[in-house]
């Protein structure tokens, strides 16, 4: 069937906002429910079954608080900020894969479409910050624009990879390239000898999307221990509400963004009925492990963190691609 | 690895770290002068919640001033107890029986382990590890119960009394702390070691990081796991016996070391330490009175200057006391552990990053109502 | 002859010989008097030593030398006899069961002493406190402010003509 292309764009943008709404919103309540589960609590109870209402109460909470600009910040800035770092996580939304009908806009360049919308999420990071006019949330916003600049880098080191692989940075390519069983996803390619040096590939990436993302053990551009709460410390309300929106679309989209360069896509491990399920399906195991992950460890210290990067991920990254390249060239 | 240092410090500027903030647990205030995110200075400032009870202690008789001294450590209440009715036994000339004495010692470490379970969840949560604090409270948790089933209360004790303690202990506390100790035995090298002590971000974040030699720790008159974790084997339950403690085998964990990773240790060590400590007073429990018979109620000591001190959770806890022989104290002071180990700080978080300035703030064990007394 | 008893009699021979001390400086000689032995059990201290104010660095500086640790400093207000006595409690940390006490007595009018910060830097808080609670000076403290009561307190609580 065919549909005006208005009508599309404007069915794909109510789609993907709702998809982004829900899950920021139910990310939280998975996050509250599983570090419950973690700690052997229960968790959100009394909102609804199971407190599957509590992301409900909580947002109207907000929503209803007031927003306080307090003195001294740049008013303009301050409020602009929050609206803003919604923006690229609901633009890299519109460029993923789904399944192979599913797809808001298909690019030929989507993958580094999303890497340039994940700077600008950092410039809201570092807007918010400055705008506040605090010390906190200065340290904070300076510290998460050199942990994004040291991670953005050995990142897209490891996307050229994939590109040198599938020969394409377009990810409905990346991810039609990898249909099949386990064996044709990227991770575990046998075709070429790649499962020998995709899994450095795949941990690289990871990490690196834990720290672009800002979660723990790499939250520290929120550490509360230290900074209070960062760039958000003076943000109340849905100013507030807004980041904590946008940091949980970041990591739907780092998901989905693994999920489509390492782990087929929507493909089934095994061959069978591919579909967009598949796909939900591992962006939230992988959202889990993030999950699990941030209730796990405690927090690593900045400097670390950029050493980590600048000494072990890009000379990592660098030697993988340059395997990476040898095979492709050789076998 | 060699931690960054700064070479010369270009344009400063002033952080106040507190009276509100996460990492001060409480209302200590640091002011920290840093050039980026290195501390150049670091003052603490303290005073926030002083309730001047020295001069309550003046105020009163002396059996009155006991409820105040939970109030101070309120996260080992029970050794502010023990040292005031200590110092006050000493300049009284009361004997305790020993029962109360093993009754003592029993609640003490307990206290003490609760103590330590709770600067163990806090110091997590400094470093950002959330999931810790639950556990650790899960088994604090215990122990809060099996003290509130004798003392009455959970948190700021007032059980001892001169002369011995308020209440008996029965034995469903007996069994209940029995039963405790082959939990948290089973617990610690599971939960707490395997999971966090072993956990490489963890060792990365405190192992080299403030470091504390020998003699700065004499030098600022630091104590408890502080000087231990230094290489200073002191500890006063071994150094100047009270109580029952020589009748019972115990060591004292001493790490030379001097980081936050032989503080963190020997507070580790010294839970299993409390443990064998406990277990043995309840093996050696005997029957008895738990107070002396004829204790005045309002005492009356000779005139006189006494000092009797007591191993905290944090320290060397000294009481001075000055009696005129009349039914008030004329003066006591009290020595608290976190104030001298707090001075040390400005020294030594100079030139360091503040994420690992508080960190090592963490592992100093503060207690703020007990550094303002 | 066991380590306790060795430093016993080690500090009290420093303290009745000062030709000794390590900085010439303490000229006065401290009489012996003043150097009491105690009884650990009842007054928790082993050594007792009144001294002059200006006595106070040299002792300090000896108790220093043989490895003591400065525990407290506290002040007492004797009213009747307009003086403040001001105590020093020092532990040694490796020697068992080992505490001296300085003891100085100052008048109540012109209450200043040598500060000890030189030698123990432990000295800074508690004269600090000292100041705060009883308004004695200690004379070359690097920073002689309010330590726990308000910058702007006018008052001295501990001392006893001190009504709230």
């Amino acid at each position: 069937m065919m549909t005006h292309p208005f009508v599309r764009a404007l069915i794909y943008l109510i789609g993907l906002m709702a998809f982004a709404g829900l899950n920021a919103a139910y990310l939280v309540w998975c996050e509250r429910k599983g570090a419950a589960r973690i700690q052997r609590r229960i968790g959100p109870c009394e909102v609804g079954w199971a407190g599957l209402l509590q992301p409900l109460a909580d947002g109207l909470k907000l929503m209803t608080k007031q927003l306080l600009v307090p003195d001294g910040v740049d008013a303009a800035l301050f409020r602009l900020a929050p609206v803003l770092a919604m923006l690229p996580g609901m633009v890299s939304l519109a460029v993923i894969p789904f399944s192979d009908t599913l797809q808001a806009r298909e690019m030929e360049l989507s993958a580094l479409l999303i890497f340039a919308f994940a700077s600008v999420g950092m410039l809201c990071v570092l807007l918010g910050g400055w705008a506040s006019g605090n010390k906190f949330a200065i340290i904070s916003s300076t510290r998460a624009v050199s942990q994004n600049l040291a991670y953005e880098i050995p990142m897209l080191l490891t996307v050229i990879t994939i590109a040198l692989i599938v020969g394409s940075l377009n990810l409905r390519d990346i991810a039609m390239e990898q249909q099949g069983n386990l064996f044709h996803w990227n991770l575990f390619r046998l075709e070429g000898w790649h499962i020998l040096t995709m899994w450095i590939s795949f941990i690289i990436f990871f990490i690196c999307s834990i720290a672009e993302t800002n979660r723990a053990p790499f939250d520290l551009a929120e550490a509360e221990s230290e900074l209070v709460a960062g760039y958000m410390t003076e943000y109340s309300s849905m100013g507030y509400g807004l980041f904590m929106m946008a940091e949980y679309i970041n990591i739907v989209v780092g998901a989905c963004l693994t999920a489509t360069l390492f782990l087929g896509g929507w493909a089934c491990p095994f061959g069978l009925a591919p579909g967009w399920w598949w796909f939900v399906l591992k962006i939230y195991v992988l959202i889990f492990t993030i999950i699990w992950v941030r209730w796990t460890y405690p927090r690593t210290q900045i400097y670390r963190l950029l050493n980590l990067s600048w000494k072990v991920m890009i000379p990592f990254s660098l030697v993988n691609l340059l395997i990476t390249a040898g095979l492709v060239k050789f076998l | 690895m060699n931690l960054p240092r700064p070479q010369h410090y270009e344009e400063t500027f002033v952080l106040n770290l507190g009276p509100q903030h996460p990492a001060t647990h409480g209302v200590l205030r640091i002011k920290v002068t840093m050039d980026g995110e290195y501390v150049v200075k670091a003052e603490p400032v303290l005073g926030y919640i002083h309730r001047m009870h020295e001069k309550i202690a003046e105020q009163g008789n002396f059996a009155q001033f006991m409820p105040y001294t939970a109030r101070m450590d309120y996260l080992h209440a029970l050794a502010f107890n023990h040292g005031y009715c200590l110092v006050v036994e000493r300049a009284a000339g009361i004997e305790v029986p020993e029962r109360a004495e093993y009754i003592r010692v029993i609640t003490v470490e307990l206290n003490r382990i609760a103590s330590h379970l709770l600067w163990w969840a806090a110091f997590l949560l400094d470093l950002g590890g959330f999931t810790p604090l639950l556990y650790a409270f899960d088994d604090r948790e215990q122990i809060l119960d099996l003290l509130e089933r004798i003392t009455g209360s959970r948190l700021t004790y007032c059980y001892f009394r001169f002369g011995g303690v308020c209440t008996d202990v029965d034995d469903e506390f007996i069994s209940g702390t029995r039963a405790f100790i082959t939990r948290l035995r089973k617990r610690l090298p599971t939960m707490y070691h395997s999971l966090v002590t072993g956990n490489i971000i963890l060792i990365k974040r405190i192992k080299d990081i403030g470091i504390i030699s020998r003699e700065q720790c004499r030098l600022y008159g630091a104590s408890g796991p502080v000087a231990r974790g230094s290489g200073i084997d002191f500890d006063v339950r071994k150094h100047e016996p009270y109580s029952v403690y020589p009748e019972l085998d115990f060591d004292i964990p001493v790490y030379p070391d001097g980081d936050s990773m032989a503080r963190y240790m020997v507070r580790m060590d010294e839970i299993e330490q409390s443990l064998r400590i406990i277990e043995q007073a309840l093996d050696k429990l005997p029957d008895g009175p738990i107070i002396a018979a004829k204790v005045p109620k309002n005492l009356k000591p000779e005139a006189g200057a006494f000092y009797a001190a007591v191993e905290t959770a944090r320290g060397s806890l000294g009481h001075r006391l000055i009696c005129d022989g009349s039914k008030n104290p004329y003066r006591l002071k009290l020595r608290s552990p976190t104030f001298c180990n707090l001075s040390l700080y400005a020294e030594v978080a100079e030139g360091m990053m503040i994420a690992d300035a508080l960190a090592f703030l963490g592992s100093l064990d503060l207690v703020i109502p007990e550094i303002d007394r | 002859m066991d380590a306790r008893n060795e430093l016993h009699i080690a500090i009290t021979n420093l303290f009745t010989a000062p030709e000794q001390c390590a900085d010439g400086e303490s000229t006065a000689v401290p009489d012996t008097t003043t150097l009491k032995n105690l009884d650990h059990a009842r007054n928790g201290a082993d050594l007792e030593h009144h001294c002059l104010p200006e006595q106070l660095p040299a002792a300090a500086g000896i108790l220093e030398g043989q490895g003591l640790m400065l525990e407290s400093i506290t002040a007492v207000d004797w009213i009747e006899q307009q003086e403040f006595e001001v105590f020093y409690d020092f532990i040694h940390t490796d020697v068992a069961n080992y505490r001296v006490v300085l003891r100085c007595t100052i008048s109540r009018i012109q209450a200043e002493l040598p500060s000890l910060c030189s030698v123990f830097p432990a000295a800074n808080w508690h004269e600090r406190e000292v100041f705060d609670f009883f308004g004695i000076h200690f004379n070359s403290h690097p920073d002689l402010t309010r330590i726990l009561l308000p910058e702007d307190a006018d008052f001295y609580p501990l001392r006893k003509d001190y009504m709230p």
